[in-house]
């Protein structure tokens, strides 16, 4: 296998490698900013006073949970033309995989706000700040500093969900193995190239993890 | 028209039992021999050989770094390059125990590193050998911190297998998209997919919720 190992048609397919990894970067990256605004939205409803609002963020929550993301690709790829809602297919990937990781990230930022001891909010209150001075000032440096983990863990899951928007025939990285594949048939040099792409970003996102927890995490946080 | 539409989905109901029998048979088996590998793994990540934690280390980084559709590929067209024929239904279970047990291995580690030091070293003093330590005292007190999120990773493992319909396994997934080429009412046919796959997931995710409960009771009472 390795003996014939062709890395001149690797070379000659960089272009397509490079044009695909910044079509995956800048898609998970777009999916990435949206599923955290979501995953606020959805947080703030679920914890919120209303009772039927934390209800639907609560069915929209669980339903994505317990479901795979390639199901949920493909009911909106197959489903939203039947409907009459005509998008491109890349929006229609970046949707699927917001919809995706926003639940995620709203279970994350839940569990980061729950694990602020009530005794902290109970001082702020009785230091006379207002809500905003609580949240400013006690709960969102605390949630920040013990969800920084996860929240990277999750970017790092979103980022390899990505490939799987190749199966519905958008150009990124794992659509670049495909062709290689179909038009050389030359399935190791395409995929582990691919691989290798995705291997950067991980040890990227994993270094910066690693970063932030020495620099932003408050140990004693409690 | 849509009542016609749910009429030909009804008559496909076997066709999707089939699919659902398939995904328990490719997530059971992975499951099966996942977690023997990851916890095999696992102690040795956090055993004293250096070296072989480290090989372990970079195997674990290797595959959480990169797509499991890329996996998927990597293994389905590359093995019979090197001379290894494999169909799609042991392909499939190949990649997704390698993936199950690189995640489970995590787990595993960090539960055993978990487990304080004084434990060990009282084994230590009372004669154990590393063995005994191991399946006597440490493993028992790890497990506890161990079965939560090896639960949560079954579920993931149930909703990865998806991933496998790429290939051809014919799954739940996969009958979901061969039937929307006939049925063309892509809601339905993925909303019913969703409904099957939360049907297999959400007993899971309710009883690692119970298990992390459980847990965090008995850690408060200490």
């Amino acid at each position: 296998m390795l003996e014939s190992f062709n890395f001149r048609v690797i070379w000659e397919y960089m272009p397509l490698y490079g044009q695909c990894f910044l079509a995956t970067l800048w898609m998970s990256g777009l999916a990435l900013l949206g599923a955290i605004l979501l995953g606020i939205v959805a947080c703030a409803m679920r914890m919120g006073e209303s009772r039927s609002l934390a209800v639907l963020a609560g069915v929209y929550i669980e339903s994505i949970r317990s479901t795979p993301l390639l199901v949920q690709l493909y009911f909106f790829y197959f489903g939203l033309p039947t409907v009459g809602i005509m998008l491109p297919e890349w929006l229609t990937g970046v949707i699927a995989l917001i919809l995706n990781s926003g639940a995620y990230y709203a279970e994350i930022i839940r569990s980061g706000i729950q694990s602020i001891h009530t005794g902290q909010i109970e001082a702020g209150i009785s230091s006379g700040m207002n809500y905003f001075q609580r949240m400013r000032h006690i709960i969102l440096p605390q949630a920040l500093g013990m969800t920084i983990r996860p929240m990277l863990g999750q970017a790092i899951v979103l980022v390899k969900d990505s490939s799987l928007l190749s199966l519905i025939s958008i150009m990124e990285l794992t659509r670049a193995g495909q062709l290689l594949t179909s038009e050389r048939f030359m399935p190791a040099e395409g995929f582990l190239t691919t691989a290798v792409f995705y291997l950067i970003l991980y040890y990227m996102l994993k270094w910066f993890s690693n970063w932030s927890e020495k620099r932003l995490v408050f140990k004693e946080a409690r | 028209m849509w009542g016609f539409y749910f009429q030909e989905l009804m008559h496909s109901m076997p066709f999707f039992f089939k699919g659902v029998w398939m995904t328990i048979s490719v997530a059971g088996l992975s499951l099966f021999a996942g977690t023997i590998i990851g916890f095999i793994g696992g102690i040795i990540r956090a055993g004293r050989n250096k070296f072989l934690s480290a090989i372990v280390g970079i195997w674990v980084d290797l595959i959480r770094g990169t797509p499991f559709l890329v996996q998927v590929f990597i293994i389905f067209f590359i093995l019979p390059s090197a001379g290894i024929e494999l169909e799609a239904f042991p392909a499939a279970v190949i990649a997704l125990s390698n993936l199950t047990a690189s995640f489970i291995c995590e787990i595993v580690a960090s539960g055993i590193l978990a487990v304080p030091k004084g434990q060990s070293e009282a084994a230590t003093a009372s004669g154990l050998s590393y063995y005994q330590q191991l399946r006597y005292i440490v493993l028992p007190q790890a497990m506890k911190t161990i079965m939560p999120p090896l639960v949560g990773q079954y579920v993931l493992l149930v909703k990865d297998s998806s991933v496998v319909s790429a290939i051809g396994v014919v799954d739940i997934t996969r009958v979901g998209w061969l039937t929307v080429q006939r049925v063309p009412e892509g809601l339905m046919v993925f909303g019913l997919v969703g409904l099957l796959y939360f049907a297999i997931c959400y007993p899971l995710i309710n009883l690692s919720g119970r298990l992390e409960r459980r847990m965090t009771v008995v850690n408060t009472k200490l």
